[in-house]
């Protein structure tokens, strides 16, 4: 056995995977911004006591959490087509992704919502504000604080599972690489620099997501206590 | 029995008149009728599950009546159209877990409603919480999160949160139960300050000898009824036996 590793060649295409990786950092930033703002009014839908927003939005994340990935990403790439509307694989990606991980964020952040106790609500109900000044001040900082971890995380994981969308040719880290190895056979060391660029890119999104959560999180910044 | 021939004469602040109230099969309040006057101490006695804390949560509209009438500060609370709003406004509720929001400092939940609420400005309001906390004895603690405080403190700051909203009558549901009997009298001269100081308050307490001190009248509850009611006087002297037995085992 002879392992025979050329690093020299594939170092040499930096620039293209450090467009790579700024495309996947993109992809996961619009996701992350996106996501969050649908995760929150789909679990507002999801807590709704109107029985037809409820059932949407329960529907809308069963039906994500219940199939793959890159099936939803051809949904909408193929979809967008067929509706003879033309966007770029990067669009297309940008929101497939945003589509996916808001069914996740929705799920995590409804569990956030109703970890608040009852008489949290009723004492800002008793102070007369309305619904959804007690949703913003009362129920979603401190849910959001709850589970700011597991939200992080599958931030992180979806920017990792956006490597699926080099299927339809977004030209984000794992596209390039593709193309990369394919044009210098040197695919194992392809890959080595690639996993070791996608741990960098998940450290710099937690240690973003820790500074955020110190700005954001003020008692906790102080106290250090979980809430 | 008492029995309520106005609720709207310019110094009723509270009016229950012949409520009724059902969980599902179970009555809860079978015809309550009790009235509180401006400045008045009404207490509410009573055996666990008599309805005190639903007849306290209906005048705050928590609970809807199935019949009967609520007026509260000229406010028709039984009346589909009332607006919940001005309604608690006009009423300050506190429970006995303070429910203090964690994540917002004394003086932020002190400042939110009376800012996103009344639409007061940040250094009014601000001034006015450092007012509120004085009165409570906790100008001190203002920076401070609800974690950091004690039991009977945070009950206070939760007492202080209620008055910035500045309102015409305060209800009180067991605000003592939770602490300990030495954090008990802490809250309970809060509240006698209070009293002394004109508030129009309801409250349910099982403290027997600052009822005493405290009511203006006394409601005793049994089976969802005013059993007995009267000046304090009556919780030394009961005629009812019910009550009698209440207070002998109250104490
Ligand atoms: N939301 C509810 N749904 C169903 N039953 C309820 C509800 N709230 C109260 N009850 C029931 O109504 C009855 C009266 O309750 P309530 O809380 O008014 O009693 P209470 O006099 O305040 O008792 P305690 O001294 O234990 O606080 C109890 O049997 C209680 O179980
Ligand atoms: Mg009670």
């Amino acid at each position: 056995m002879n392992l025979n590793l050329d690093f020299a060649t594939i170092f040499e295409r930096w620039p293209a995977f450090l467009q790579g990786a700024l495309l996947t950092l993109q992809l996961a930033f619009i996701a992350t911004a996106l996501g969050t703002v649908i995760g929150v009014l789909g679990a507002i839908g999801r807590r709704s006591s109107h029985p037809i927003v409820a059932r949407i939005c329960g529907i809308y994340v069963e039906v994500i959490r219940n199939t793959p990935l890159l099936v939803q990403i051809f949904l909408v790439y193929f979809g967008l087509a067929s509706l003879g509307l033309k966007f770029s694989a990067f669009a297309v990606a940008a929101a497939a992704l945003t589509i996916n991980v808001g069914a996740y964020t929705t799920e995590i952040i409804r569990a956030g919502f109703d970890s608040i106790p009852r008489g949290q609500i009723e004492a800002a109900e008793g102070l007369a504000l309305s619904r959804a000044q007690i949703y913003w001040y009362v129920v979603m900082w401190p849910a959001i604080e709850k589970v700011y971890p597991s939200l992080t995380s599958q931030f992180v994981l979806l920017m990792l599972a956006s490597s699926v969308t080099s299927q339809i040719s977004a030209e984000e880290l794992t596209a390039v690489a593709n193309y990369i190895q394919s044009d210098t056979y040197r695919a194992f060391e392809t890959y080595i620099l690639v996993a070791i660029v996608y741990i960098i890119l998940s450290l710099v999104m937690r240690a973003g997501f820790w500074l955020l959560g110190l700005v954001i999180f003020p008692r906790r910044r102080r106290l250090g206590t979980p809430l | 029995m008492h029995k309520i021939t106005r609720t709207d004469t310019a110094s009723s602040v509270v009016g229950l008149s012949n409520v009724h109230k059902s969980f599902g099969a179970l009555k809860v309040l079978n015809g309550v009728s009790f009235e509180v006057n401006r400045g008045e101490v009404l207490v509410l006695i009573g055996r666990s599950g008599s309805g005190k804390s639903t007849a306290l949560r209906c005048i705050d509209r928590f609970e809807t009546i199935d019949s009967g009438e609520i007026v509260v500060c000229g406010h028709r609370v039984s009346d589909p159209k009332l607006n919940l709003r001005a309604l608690r406004q006009d009423v300050g509720i506190v429970f006995q877990s303070y429910n203090l929001f964690p994540h917002l400092t004394i003086e932020e939940n002190i400042t939110l409603a009376p800012c996103s609420v009344k639409g007061i400005s940040k250094a009014q309001a601000k001034e006015q919480a450092r007012r509120v906390l004085a009165q409570v004895g906790l100008e001190d603690k203002l920076h401070q999160y609800p974690e950091q405080l004690s039991g009977g403190q945070q009950q206070r700051a939760a007492i202080a949160r209620s008055l910035a909203m500045q309102p015409k009558v305060m209800l009180f549901d067991e605000v003592t139960s939770a602490l300990d009997p030495e954090l008990t009298g802490e809250v309970l001269k809060v509240i006698e300050a209070l009293a002394a100081d004109g508030m129009t308050m309801v409250m349910v307490t099982h403290e027997m000898g600052f009822a005493r001190g405290i009511a203006n009248r006394v409601v005793f509850m049994h089976h969802g009824k005013v059993h007995e009611t009267g000046p304090a006087a009556i919780l030394t002297s009961p005629a009812t036996p019910e009550l009698a037995q209440f207070v002998g085992t109250g104490l």
